[in-house]
């Protein structure tokens, strides 16, 4: 670890609560909170990729997944993230209405993805693919459940945000919090894209039947 | 807070440079859709399966340099966030390796 | 989430309450934002949490002082002793040294306070939630009782499969499941107040330093937190994910662990080993940290090998990350990873070696002053060393295959985890008590404590490793006359009261000097880094003025002089000529001319002037709410659906109250 970087003077600033890195103590909490979750989402991919062979007797990966649909919301949750970019780059020029636009517009593709997350869910339970069917099913959907209940937790804070730009509680000088909480969302969107072709698309085509004839 | 004197001079990226990622995002997902389509198991898992993750590679760097600027960021946000990809990959590889490879293969 | 909430502004705010403002009383503790004060109430909760601990303990050993024991049936002994490792483990070891760290983060780095003082509140009330609601099981039908490692399948069905099934119990959730619901929720909560430390103490390290506090002029001490939260940082998703996994599968019937329907018990012990060594590198860093704090003050010298005893830190921390296989050599791993994972351990030994010559370096030579933090600092190096010793034997896998499950492995991690953590606990509990209390722990006493408790420590745990290869199984709740075990079990249990006899005596010591210690005046030992420079106790703001730090023991450079030809000669305060020198920089580290670096705070506008963060009711509230969804869990039915919603609603209304509240009101 060089020292040498951190060891830099600090900048002249009058704020009273300068850093010593010159950094901002949130954006580098929330740095490092994701370094955490990346363990958190490790352990839950892996735990899938471990167990989505072992089908009991239920559906594979190939003979349950929607791949067109799945792909479908992928391409919303790709361009929410998008969507998030383009909020902050309007609150760093001060222009808060199209602020609030992407902002709105980010948290409804993040509902969207939802939505169709619970229509999977809901399809694959009347195909008899259930929390309990099998380790493949089990390891399926904690892993996309969680990512789900990351998604909302997004959800909410993006909401909050617009919410309090529209009482006008959210100044300008705050654009380092829309940052951090852009942070998590593109977080929760590389993630899925991981998910996307790990937990869906390779294991689909390993798991299609050899073609006959 | 004011704006520190390191992100005056880390500008982040603007927003065309942003709206041409996104299409290459989408561009990137479709060819990986596309993929997952064409190909025949034979050849999905000699080629389809490495085509993929090296799309996912890609799209995941994308991301996490352009979109979360780490590319513009202080380094010390790039070490903390590449620890944490580093250590999940590396120690569920392991594990990984240890279940498929097992005490059958002598592993 | 949280983290967007530590922000100065200036916009007007609104919040459902009014500010608290109590400064003393019931409330003032428990809004507090103040690390010192949360330090202190860590420090109280958590030795309350080991007194339990201990008590949990001398049952085990009432229980095996004589074959074929009655006192306690086969499930209470399965319950105390999980219990005993789990609130050791995670409610005594690790919230004593959060209680340090808490404490004296701040007051080392010359910092008015952590980065984000309500989150650090916040993962105390979680913590203490953590501890009620683990409890709780006492009056919810058994506490858990798998063992702190809970291995599945046993974790599934239960050590006896036929308990709580009886519908007439009136539960319409088995007795085994509730236990292990509580296991499981009550761990995720007290992970969440270690996630949330970490990151605190992280961004305080890098962010928070006074000025010309370079990484590498921070105290030792500090470096052990630094390197301790990184492990947490990593290792508590992990544990997470593995608790939320036999979560679902005891009590929503999923088949993660469960060899009946596909899944692997196998996977269980990665997850929870992968947690779990770098979590034993969590249990042992601090105490090293504390050992190098207290061994130079009373060497009078240096500490030996500074930069060696950092890097082989980050090296254990690293390290620490590949070898958790080794608790799983009996699990059938196959030939190679059992090599690679009894390598691997052996290297960590090697970093752990470096540590342990370098206090003998410190120690060696230097005009020694006998005093008790000395004799439990000293008492680490001895023990540890002991216990380090009988780990790395267990890196031989056959003879590993030997030990695994018997008293042997027993008495090695109390050598580590007893003669490691808790001797460098009490060391600095004796070092820094002046500092918190202003008052002078009685030493006469203090060496009668360290008396008792290396000799109790020791009859107590090293007949362990005789009894560990004579066969004796751990876990067991009694054992048959005519094995050869009755004097051995005998004399361990005569050890335990030993011990307890050494901590009646360190509270009887703590209680008198509160009111009657010597008074200790701010550098009582003679101290060599700049938490000795404040007040004892320290005000809230901690430093009237910040200090400019030129050198890695800042306080001793103050005051004394060397030049390296003589011994160094005490100068009158400030006038010491090596005070505002670089003359302790690595090559590459700039010092900060202490003219160009900006005042951290109001300089010489007194004390008045100081802006502190305000006290808040909200960590408390979002931390009461986690608790009350997790009984819902435990309860089922419609209790749970109500419980989650009460629950979740108290979280995310005290969230939303504390990001809408100014982290420091306006005067």
């Amino acid at each position: 670890m060089a020292t040498t970087d951190m060891s830099a003077p600090l900048p002249g600033t009058d704020d009273a609560h300068a850093t010593t890195l010159g950094l901002a103590n949130d954006k580098m909490a929330m740095w490092t909170f994701i370094g955490s979750e990346c363990l958190f989402f490790g352990a839950l991919i892996s735990t899938y990729l471990i167990y989505f062979g072992r089908t009991n007797e239920g559906p594979a990966p190939a003979g349950i997944f929607d791949i067109p649909f799945t792909s479908a919301s992928t391409f919303i949750l790709l361009m929410s993230s998008l969507g998030m970019v383009l909020a902050l780059a309007a609150i760093q020029a001060g222009d808060m209405r199209r602020f609030r636009t992407w902002t709105m517009a980010t948290a409804l593709m993040g509902a969207t993805f939802l939505a169709g997350q619970f229509y999977e869910f809901s399809v694959f339970a009347a195909e008899g693919f259930n929390l309990t069917t099998s380790p493949f099913s089990s390891s399926f959907f904690v892993l996309t459940g969680f990512h789900g209940l990351h998604v909302a937790l997004g959800i909410l804070m993006l909401l909050s945000m617009w919410a309090a730009s529209m009482m006008g509680r959210l100044p300008q000088q705050l654009h380092t919090t829309v940052e951090n909480i852009g942070l998590y969302w593109h977080f929760v969107d590389i993630v899925w894209i991981i998910i996307f072709t790990v937990v869906y698309l390779i294991p689909a085509a390993i798991t299609i039947a050899p073609p006959t004839g | 807070m004011a704006r520190t004197e390191y992100d005056k001079e880390h500008a982040h990226p603007g927003v065309g440079q942003y709206v041409e990622i996104g299409v290459i995002l989408a561009a990137m997902t479709l060819l990986e859709v596309i993929l997952y389509e064409s190909f025949d198991r034979g050849l999905m898992t000699a080629v389809g399966i490495p085509a993929l993750i090296v799309l996912t590679i890609l799209k995941f760097m994308l991301v996490v340099l352009w979109f979360m600027h780490l590319r513009f960021d202080h380094k010390l946000f790039r070490r903390l966030f590449f620890a944490g990809v580093a250590l999940a990959v590396v120690v569920f590889g392991i594990v990984g390796a240890n279940f498929y490879l097992g005490p059958q293969t002598g592993f | 989430m949280t983290a967007i909430a530590e922000r100065p502004t200036t916009t007007p705010r609104r919040s459902v309450f009014r500010r608290p403002t109590a400064e003393t009383g019931p409330w003032s503790w428990i809004t507090t934002v103040d690390h010192k004060k949360i330090g202190i109430l860590y420090f109280v909760t958590a030795f309350f949490f080991f007194l339990v601990g201990g008590v949990e303990a001398l049952l085990i050993r009432l229980q095996l002082a004589q074959p074929g024991g009655t006192l306690l049936t086969a499930d209470q002994y399965n319950q105390i002793f999980t219990m005993h490792g789990l609130t050791m483990i995670f409610f005594a070891v690790m919230p004593l040294g959060a209680a340090f760290f808490n404490y004296l983060l701040p007051l080392m780095i010359g910092a008015r306070d952590v980065a984000f003082p309500r989150l650090n509140a916040f993962s105390y009330w979680v913590f203490l939630a953590a501890g009620i609601f683990l409890y709780s099981g006492i009056l919810l039908g058994g506490l858990p009782d798998g063992g702190w490692f809970n291995y599945a399948p046993l974790n599934l069905i239960g050590p006896n499969p036929t308990l709580g099934v009886d519908p007439s119990a009136g539960s319409p959730i088995p007795e085994h499941v509730q236990r292990m619901v509580l296991y499981s929720i009550g761990l995720q909560i007290a992970g969440i107040a270690s996630l949330a430390s970490s990151v605190n103490f992280i961004v305080t390290v890098f962010n928070m330093r006074a000025p010309g506090m370079t990484l590498m002029r921070m105290p030792i001490f500090v470096w052990s937190i630094f390197v301790t939260s990184f492990l947490m940082l990593f290792a508590m998703p992990v544990i997470g994910v593995a608790l939320w996994q036999l979560l679902f599968d005891v009590r929503y019937g999923t088949s993660f662990f469960n060899p009946a329907s596909g899944g692997d018990p196998v996977l269980w012990q990665h997850m929870f080993w992968l947690f779990g060594h770098p979590e034993v590198y969590i249990l042992i860093l601090p105490a090293f940290g504390m050992v190098s704090e207290v061994l130079p003050v009373f060497s009078r010298k240096p500490l030996f090998g500074y930069s060696a005893m950092v890097f082989s830190m980050i090296a254990i921390a690293f390290l620490g990350w590949g070898v958790w296989a080794h608790h799983m050599f009996a699990a059938g791993l196959g030939p190679v990873a059992n090599s690679a994972f009894g390598l691997s351990t052996m290297f960590i030994a090697v970093p752990t070696g470096v540590k342990i010559f370098n206090w003998l370096g410190t120690m060696w030579g230097g005009r020694i002053r006998i005093t008790t933090p000395l004799l439990f600092a000293a008492g680490l190096v001895g023990m540890f060393t002991i216990g380090g010793l009988s780990g790395v034997t267990h890196s031989i896998v056959p003879h590993d295959w030997q030990q695994t499950d018997t008293y042997y492995v027993v008495a090695h991690f109390h050598y580590v985890l007893f003669g490691g953590s808790i001797f460098g606990i009490f060391s600095a509990t004796y070092f820094y008590f002046p500092k918190v209390t202003g008052r002078m722990l009685d030493e006469k006493l203090g060496k009668l404590h360290f008396a008792l408790m290396i000799i109790g420590f020791n009859v107590t745990f090293f007949p362990m490793h005789i009894l560990g290869l004579w066969g004796m199984p751990r876990r067991i709740y009694t054992y048959a006359d005519g094995m050869g075990w009755n004097f051995w079990n005998l004399v361990e249990t005569i050890g335990a009261f030993i011990i307890a006899a050494a901590i009646l005596v360190f509270m009887v010591n703590v209680t008198r000097s509160l009111r009657h210690g010597a008074v200790a005046g701010n550098d009582p030992w003679d101290a060599r880094t700049v938490e000795w420079l404040t007040t004892s106790p320290p005000p809230p703001y901690n430093f009237e003025e910040v200090p400019h730090v030129s050198a890695r023991d800042e306080a001793w450079h103050r005051k004394y002089v060397s030049d390296g030809s003589q011994a160094p000669r005490r100068v009158p305060a400030g006038a010491s000529p090596d005070h505002g020198t670089p003359d302790d920089a690595s090559p590459g580290e700039a010092a900060v001319p202490a003219a160009e670096a900006p005042a951290h705070g109001p300089a010489h506008d007194g004390a008045s002037a100081i802006h502190m963060p305000s006290p808040s009711y909200y960590p408390a509230i979002a931390a009461l709410g986690l608790p009350i969804a997790g009984w819902g869990v435990v309860a089922g039915g419609a209790v749970q659906v109500a419980l989650l919603v009460l629950g979740g609603t108290i979280i995310i209304s005290g969230l939303f109250g504390w990001v809408l509240e100014p982290s420091a009101e306006d005067h």
